[in-house]
């Protein structure tokens, strides 16, 4: 088995059992190879007693916490099929993940983005204008997260402009231009939900101020990153959605959820502000005293599986995000599979002791 | 206008001024800007003493302070009964005079609430002036103690105390700890490694001493047979609590590995966790990224080292991982909030690279200590004192291998 069993079933036409026996075998099979390749991925199975005949549901596949891929370089080939090694965007002196890309799975990735997002935007390609500057994917052997997600986007893009140049600044007059020649027709336009807000959207509330005003009503825009800035601005999802209508028209937009843990497998929010789970994902929720499955409805740490991984062992995960499953089969966009919503980061430990953080507090 | 107490003394040169940025919650600028001046008392001395006591009265006065274990416990130490028995202990009888070394600056641990009192206490009982950092989190227990220390000063028969505590708290501010650095005799650093480091970089006078309290680890070392006999098991496993959870596993104090010994350690473990378990599940406030927290810590161990068994629980409270050898790393892949090493131990031979870390602190101890003398005796480079399960955070005037009554203290020799 392999992942063209998944790439030949549309994302979001399978119900509850039938996602659930794919998924099961093939996260199997997944285990299994990595068990095989990674030495360290094989250690901890070992020290968990993990048995793979006792493997029912994705839910008995062990998760490893997104961290380990900070902490350690976690790899299922050899250095020479090393394709791509991508990164988190940690602040700086934060650690980075590093997740290491052979051409199959590479190549996978793109595969299933594909099918998720066309599900959105239809498969004809569209103009799309790329809102973030073109040096977060010079290096084309390295990408941060962010270049990552540029570079897997670019392929919905027949005709592609970088909204914004080296120095963050918006090139209204190349933005003009594009839009001129593209008028009448539906435009696609990507970016980090951060950098939408601060670069994109600011800058067209001050440009609107001096009489330059751009008409986005064609566009859709697709964002993901997550909410952690917005937030600290206070600034809802809600917000978000009607300012942007109210600055330039824009109000087919899209969020996602995902990680470059996971690159391809991404989640994204329907016209009923759902974020799904495709076929090639999923997403369990579980319980942090005892890592215990959540009911629908109830807050949990997310956990995401994903059918692409080979090149590392990065198929079942522990993030550090809150989230809530609303319902599985049955959201009124019609997709079946689970949709869920993000409540947000888990709050860091407030931990007593003696060593103290008042170093960190120089800094 | 002298706001200060004490004694006249003539006029020397003139006094530096205290930077600003200082909230003074005990004393104010001007006592600490004579701080220098403070006549260096005996240790242990009666007024002091006495001064203590009412502080103690004055603590268990308030309402509030029946709900904080530590600063009961805190309250209690301070009783004029108990510095008494610490005078008989501490005095030495050989004729020399003991003085106190003038001004303390004492840098507490901004997470563990009552540190910094128990840090001031030992420079008053050793007769110095003190000017403490205290930690800038608004824990109750710090308002109440200071509240009471505040109380007592303002009373007549203690006003000339005032000169010899000022309770402070301010950022980060290199200015600040230069001039208490060079206004101080001795310095004593509590918050581990990197504050010590940070506070460093601000020189001392050049007859200036210090204690540093840097990062250390903690072990309980178990033997199963005396567990097993122990009448009151849940008991066993209050203390251990006390030990560990109440300061989320992360004090120097704190055990980190349960050593087993003894032919009984199936059955003993099963218990000792069961017990611990139960206590836990009442007591510990847990956060949901300590779980997430945990498992890193347990993966990351067993990614890296071969024969790590962790151990299946019902629920994420106890995250304990068996070990079938002692890495000489081990302490480096610790974690907090009831993470636990484990390892059964047939020779206490064993434990030797471990304890000949310097970094190694208390050995928190079920059963005869007779059983570590031949671990002791081999010249570890850890292992400041071993003391019974239930007592690790239990404060002592000899902390971290240090007589602090010695370092506190001057010696003028009469011969």
């Amino acid at each position: 088995m392999s992942l063209d069993n998944f790439l030949s079933i549309a994302p979001y036409s399978l119900g509850h059992e039938e996602k659930e026996k794919l998924l099961t075998n093939r996260l199997l099979e997944q285990t299994t190879h990595h068990r095989e390749k990674c030495p360290e991925y094989a250690r901890i199975l070992d020290a968990v007693g993990f048995d793979a005949a006792q493997v029912t549901t994705p839910a008995d596949i062990p998760f490893l916490p997104v961290r380990l891929f900070k902490e350690l370089s976690l790899k299922s080939i050899g250095d020479d099929e090393i394709v791509k090694t991508m990164t988190s965007s940690g602040t700086s002196g934060q650690a980075v993940s590093r997740i290491y890309l052979d051409r199959e799975t590479s190549s996978n990735q793109q595969k299933t983005m594909v099918k998720i997002v066309s599900d959105f935007t239809g498969s004809t390609r569209m103009p799309m204008i790329i809102l973030d500057c073109p040096s977060v994917v010079k290096d084309r052997k390295m990408f941060s997260a962010r270049g990552a997600g540029i570079l897997g986007f670019s392929i919905f893009g027949s005709k592609r402009i970088y909204a914004l140049n080296d120095e963050m600044q918006l090139d209204v007059e190349g933005l003009q231009e594009f839009l001129e020649k593209y008028s009448n027709q539906p435009i696609l336009l990507f970016g980090f939900t951060f950098m939408v807000w601060q670069h994109f959207y600011q800058e067209l509330v001050r440009l609107r101020e001096q009489g330059v005003v751009f008409d986005l009503s064609n566009g859709i825009l697709i964002h993901g990153g997550g909410w952690k800035k917005l937030v600290n601005e206070s600034v809802s999802q809600e917000e978000f959605h009607r300012r942007l209508q109210d600055v330039c028209g824009l109000h087919h937009i899209h969020d996602y959820y995902g990680m470059v843990e996971q690159t391809g497998c991404i989640y994204m929010q329907c016209e009923y502000g759902h974020l799904h789970a495709s076929i090639f994902s999923d997403v369990i929720m579980r319980r942090p005293i005892d890592f215990g499955v959540c009911e629908v409805g109830e807050p949990g740490i997310i956990q995401v599986v994903s059918s692409i991984p080979e090149s590392y062992p990065g198929h079942s995960l522990l993030t550090e995000d809150e989230g809530i499953l609303l319902g599985e089969d049955d959201c009124p966009c019609g997709r079946k599979g689970k949709y869920f919503k993000i409540n947000g980061r888990l709050k860091n430990a407030e931990i007593r002791g003696c060593s103290d953080t008042y170093a960190a507090k120089f800094g | 206008m002298r706001r200060y107490g004490g004694a006249a003394i003539p006029m020397q040169q003139s006094l530096a001024k205290a930077p600003e940025g200082i909230r003074y919650l005990v004393g104010n600028r001007e006592i600490l800007e004579h701080m220098e001046r403070s006549i260096p008392k005996k240790p242990f001395a009666d007024d002091v003493l006495d001064f203590l006591n009412e502080v103690s009265r004055a603590v268990m006065a308030d309402p509030r302070a029946r709900q904080y274990s530590d600063v009961v416990t805190f309250a209690f130490w301070i009783r004029k009964g108990s510095t008494s028995k610490l005078r008989e202990q501490y005095i030495q009888k050989d004729g020399n005079i003991r003085l106190g070394r003038g001004v303390a600056f004492h840098i507490a641990p901004s997470n563990v609430p009552v540190n910094y009192a128990y840090s001031l206490v030992t420079g008053l009982l050793c007769g110095n002036a003190n000017v403490v950092r205290i930690p800038s989190k608004a824990f109750p227990q710090v308002e109440i103690i200071n509240n009471a220390i505040q109380k007592v000063l303002d009373l007549d028969a203690y006003r000339h105390m005032q000169d010899y505590i000022c309770l402070i708290r301010y950022g980060r501010e290199q200015a600040i700890n230069d001039y208490l650095s060079q206004i101080c005799d001795v310095r004593v650093i509590w918050g581990g490694d990197g504050t010590i480091a940070e506070i460093r970089k601000s020189p001392l006078k050049p007859r200036a001493g210090e204690i540093t309290f840097a990062d250390r680890f903690s072990i309980a070392v178990i033997d199963s047979g005396a567990y097993m006999s122990l009448a009151d098991k849940h008991r066993t496993a209050e203390d251990f609590y006390n030990d560990t959870y109440f300061s989320d596993q992360n004090a120097c104090t704190s055990p980190r590995i349960v050593v087993w010994t003894g032919s009984k350690i199936a059955e003993a473990k099963q218990i000792f966790w069961e017990e611990l378990h139960a206590v836990v599940a009442r007591k510990y406030q847990f956060q949901s990224i300590q779980a997430v927290n945990k498992l890193t810590s347990a993966y990351l161990l067993a990614a890296t080292h071969s024969g790590i068994t962790v151990v299946p629980h019902a629920d994420n409270l106890i995250v304990r991982c068996v070990l079938q050898t002692l890495p000489e790393d081990l302490m480096d892949c610790k974690d907090n909030s009831g993470y636990f090493f484990e390892y059964d131990c047939a020779d206490i031979m064993e434990l030797r690279t471990l304890c000949n870390d310097t970094r190694c602190q208390t050995v928190a101890c079920i059963g005869d200590t007779e059983m570590l003398k031949p671990l002791l005796e081999t010249g570890v480079k850890g292992i400041d004192r071993v003391v019974p399960v239930g007592k690790t955070m239990d404060f002592d005037l000899v902390w971290d291998g240090y007589q602090l009554c010695e370092r506190m203290t001057r010696i003028l020799r009469l011969s």
